[in-house]
This record gives C-alpha cells, structure tokens and sequence, in this order.
C-alpha cells in the first residue's frame, strides 16, 4: 500500500478508497460552513440546483460574522435571508455576535481530527491546525455540498513544514507565520497541503497553532494540517482519533525553521507577502491599531496586548485609535470574566461586535483616509479595510499593543518601548 | 472543448487579489454583478470598469484572484462582458469559482502581453495556446482537466447539478 500523507489518508477515507496526490475524488464532507457573506449566494445557487432538501441539516451551519451587527438595510436583508434558509431546512444559523465561522466551530468542539470540513470563507483552513482537512471554497462549491453532501477535490501535493527549537521571547504565533510565509512564498502552496510538524509545535497551545494554519491561505495552500499530539489530544478529550502521516509519506517541499533563530515581523503593505524585520518598518507612525479576525482576536491574543500595554505604561499614545474585536463571544465571555474586556476598555480601547471586525471593511471601524493601521489581521491590500488611502501593516498582538503605546512601529516589541 | 476566441488584451499585474477584483465593501450592498460591475478592479485601476469594451480579454500575472475565496470576483468579471480570463497562474478558490460560473480560466504564460495587443486563444484536445498578433509569439498551456472541463461545458456547477443531480466525476 502506498504511503500517504496526511491530506491523502483523510480523503482516502472520504472518498471510500485509497487515493494519491493527483487523483481527483469525490469525497463525503463532515461539515458545510457558511458565513452571512458567501451564504446568500451560495442560498441562490442552493434552489437553482433544485435543492429543496440539505443532505444532513445537522451538518450544515451558518455564521453572520463578516456584517456584525449589519448596517444597513442591504446587509439586514442577507441576515435575513440566511435566518429564513436555515430555518427553513433545519440547519444551524448562529446569531450576530457569536463570532467568527471557523472560530466557533473551535470553541464548540464542532470540529474534530480526521474530518473534511468545505466553509465558504477562505480562513476555514484555520481549522486543519486540529488534525483535520478544512478547505474554504466559494458559493456554488457550499451550495453543492449542502445539497449533496459531497464536494470534489484533487488531492493535493503536500508541503511539509518543521518548527524546530524554542522561539525567543517577543516572538508569537504570527511572527512564526509570517516567516514562514517569507520562505514558502504567497502562492509557493498554490494547490498544495501543508503539513505542520517539528519538535517546537509542542511549545505551541491550540491558540497558535490556529494562525499557523490561518495564515498558509496567504502561501496559497489548501489546507493546513496540525499533528495530533499531546496538546491536541488534550483538547480532543478521550474521543479523538489521530491521523498520521505514513513514514515513506512523499512530499514536494520540504522547509525547516529554526525558531530559535526567529525575530518578530511585520508585513508591509500592500501585500502579507511583504514581510520585513520589524527594523525595517520601526518609527513609522500609527493611527489605528487593531486587535481581532481570525489571525489575531483570541483570548490569548488580547491577554498579551494588556501585558504588553501595562508593561508600556498602560497608555495609548496620543492619537492612537485602538479597535478591539473578539474572534467570538466565548472569546469575550473569558475576556470578561477575567477583566481584560474591562481593563482594555479602561486604556482607551474600542471593543466591538464580535466578528470579523474591520478585517475586510464589511463591519466595525473604517479606517480615517490617508492613515497607517496596524493590525493582527491578515489581510493588508490596499482599501481591504474598506477605506483606500489607508496603508496597512500587519504584525503580531504583542508588537501591535507595543506600537500603539509607541504611535509608532516599535523594534522590540518585548521591551515595550520605543526601540 | 475546442474553439477559437479573438481578443483585445487587457493588463493586470501579479497578485490581483479578490478584493481587488471587487472590493467585500462593494459586495455589501448588493450581490447583483450589473451594479457590481462599475467597481471591477477600481483598487488596480479607478477607470477600468468604464473602459472595457466587447470582446476584451483580462490578462493577468501570478496567483490571480488570490485572498478572499468570494464568488462574486468570478460572477462581476462575467458581469463586466468577460468571458475568459487569462494568468500566469490562478489562485485556487477563484480557479474554481470561475469554472463553476463558467468563465473559462486560460492559465499560460503571459509576461509578453501588453496592454492593448490582439491575441487569438485556441483550444484543442489537450491543450491551450494563445498567439499574440503583435509579437507572433505563440505560447501554450494545459487544458482545463476533468471534472473542470465538464463544469465549464454544462456553463458552471448550478447548471451541471441541475441537469445531472450529482457533482462530476
């Protein structure tokens, strides 16, 4: 029997026999996700297909998270018609303020190793850092697949990525990312898998492991897949099956990173691919900063900005507009119940709706014209926050709540200082 | 599928990203691609969508329609009158959008394309080329594989399930 990746084993398991990479194969999908963007759409191409059932209602679920709360009558009326469809059918539709798509499905457990999930939002593939393969596909995709159950793929080539050593202090989960990024490239993973592996991912909690994989869409990739270990195997409970890669597994890249080596980075507009050392872009001045989306907006993530803010003083600096968005409302329940909601909001932070926020200029703040954000995000095209004259940079939440003491980009962000 | 498409190029550069295509807080008020199409490509270029004329061919570099996986960058492109894209390379998500609207993406090496110039894209069994009548540089590419080139055919997915009342394959 050949041996398989990751990638491979789970779809040979979908689609019912052995497949290799460059077979293309229909598989049975575990979970269909849609978002209030790509729902009313994919709803749309759902009747014209003819669909009047959903395969399993049980394994369909819904999130309005890019219009949180929707501001218009536009945005009401695709709420609208995502509450009445899902009604309708039986599925699952979360409520504004529930959070982010893939986000929830991690808080409730409603992902699991070994699954094919197909979400109609690009950042499902944060998902895969649980074991799993997760694929973000656009609407006609999700209308198929909650009509059929099923969606085709070609079974992608895999890259593998080892995370070797312990990382410096100052260096997060982003940094990592955007290092890797740096080396793969923004479509060095076009079409392909990454693979997670590498003694350092210990170190690594679900958290991190989480923009590990929400970021290798930037690379291109397909889907990200997170080893089953000790830590997710933890997180699973006593319920979760690992699924390994084959020893003889083939992969077309390999790429190691020496985490020691690491230091903490930005990319520079207008492109995530842009990465550059924090040196480079320190002193440049900030007006907004924003801690959220799906990169950035986790319970640990917003912990790290109070250190990080109190460490600096506990003051913004003059001008300095910090937005906070929670990635989901179990995000802001254990914000609140251990008082960084509270202690945030005291500095002078705006919390907003959980959701994507201003991510992608669909809800929350637009940036004032001709200013520089700074964000957690993933995202930095030009008037991706909805607003074109703006310039974007994005960086972890440690060097974000540093350079919003600062006003400026700041060089260590550990230090909590200027330089 | 075999056929022939004559066309005026119309140029964009590498990593023409999704949102660059339509920007998400265009796609906010309203999924329709006739009123869409008045924003196509206004982050590349604030002129573009009141220039395009019949018969024009998007032509693009590397990873094109990278970023957000959203539908409507596919659905505003058929909006705006075209009906094949050409790049370098295509990104995946709109790779499968395109095909399952049926805009055919035509992935071949285009760094010899300019703006303006004439191009014929020729399919045949197997294969795609296109020839640039400027330059008489000829170049060539995969043909859209399977199930793709089924999707495309039926005129994208909605109309394949439809008619079959199963995906490809």
């Amino acid at each position: 029997m050949a041996a398989r990746t990751i990638s491979e084993q789970i779809l040979s398991a979908k689609a019912g026999r052995g497949v290799s990479a460059g077979d293309v194969v229909v598989c049975a999908v575990d979970l269909v996700v849609g978002t209030d963007a790509s729902g009313p759409m994919a709803i749309d191409c759902f009747e014209r297909m003819g669909g009047t059932r959903l395969y399993d209602p049980d394994r369909v679920i819904f999130a309005l998270d890019h219009y949180a709360p929707p501001t218009s009558a536009e945005t009401q009326a695709f709420h609208d018609r995502v509450r009445s469809f899902t009604k309708r059918y039986g599925a699952e539709c979360l409520r504004v303020g529930d959070g982010i798509s893939h986000q929830v499905l991690v808080d409730r457990h409603r992902v699991a190793p070994g699954q094919l999930v197909v979400g109609a939002d690009s950042h499902t593939v944060t998902c895969g850092a649980l074991n799993l393969f997760a694929i973000g596909v656009g609407s006609s995709d999700l209308a198929a697949a909650m009509l059929t159950g099923q969606v085709w793929l070609r079974v992608p080539e895999t890259i593998r990525v080892a995370l070797t050593g312990n990382r410096s202090a100052g260096v997060s989960a982003k940094d990592v990312a955007l290092a890797v990024l740096a080396e793969v490239g923004t479509d060095g993973a076009d079409y392909r898998t990454i693979e997670w592996t590498g003694d350092g991912l210990a170190s690594f909690p679900i958290d991190d492991r989480l923009v590990l994989s929400n970021l290798a869409v930037e690379m291109g990739a397909k889907a990200a897949i997170g080893p089953f270990d000790p830590v997710l195997a933890a997180w699973c409970g006593p319920t979760g099956v690992a699924v390994e890669a084959d020893r003889n597994a083939r992969y077309v890249r390999e790429v190691t990173i020496d985490l020691a080596s690491l230091r903490a980075l930005a990319s520079a507009p207008d492109d995530p691919g842009n990465v550059v050392a924090l040196d480079e872009v320190a002193g440049v001045p900030v007006h907004m900063v924003f801690i959220g989306t799906c990169t950035g907006g986790r319970a640990s993530d917003f912990r790290e900005v109070l250190a990080v803010l109190t460490l600096a003083g506990g003051q913004l600096a003059p001008g300095v507009q910090l937005v906070l968005t929670p990635a989901s409302a179990d995000v802001e329940r254990a914000l609140n119940a251990d008082g960084t909601y509270q202690r945030l909001a005291a500095m002078g932070g705006q919390w907003t709706t959980a959701g994507c926020g201003a991510c992608c200029g669909t809800s929350g703040v637009i940036p004032a014209p001709g200013t520089t954000v700074l964000s957690t995000a993933n995202r930095n095209f030009k008037a991706r926050m909805g607003q074109p004259t703006a310039v974007i940079y994005l960086a972890s939440p440690a060097t974000c709540a540093a350079s919003a003491a600062a006003g400026c980009i700041v060089a260590r962000p550990e230090n909590g200082t200027r330089v | 599928m075999n056929g022939r498409i004559e066309g005026r190029v119309r140029r964009v550069g590498d990593r023409v990203n999704s949102d660059y295509i339509i920007a998400s807080r265009r796609k906010r008020e309203t999924l329709d691609g006739q009123v869409l199409k008045a924003f196509l490509l206004e982050a590349v270029d604030p002129g573009f969508a009141r220039s395009i004329q019949p018969g024009d061919i998007l032509v693009a570099g590397r990873d094109f329609g990278c970023g957000s996986a959203m539908e409507v960058a596919a659905t505003v492109l058929l909006a705006a009158g075209f009906t094949v894209v050409v790049a370098e390379t295509f990104a995946r998500a709109f790779y499968r959008n395109a095909v399952n609207n049926g805009l055919m993406p035509v992935a071949v090496p285009t760094a010899g394309c300019l703006e303006g110039d004439r191009i014929v894209i020729e399919h045949e069994a197997g294969h795609v080329t296109m020839l640039n009548a400027r330059t008489g540089v000829r170049v060539s590419g995969s043909a859209l594989p399977q199930p793709m080139a089924a999707i495309l055919a039926a005129g994208g997915l909605v109309p394949y399930v439809r008619r079959h009342g199963r995906l490809p394959v």
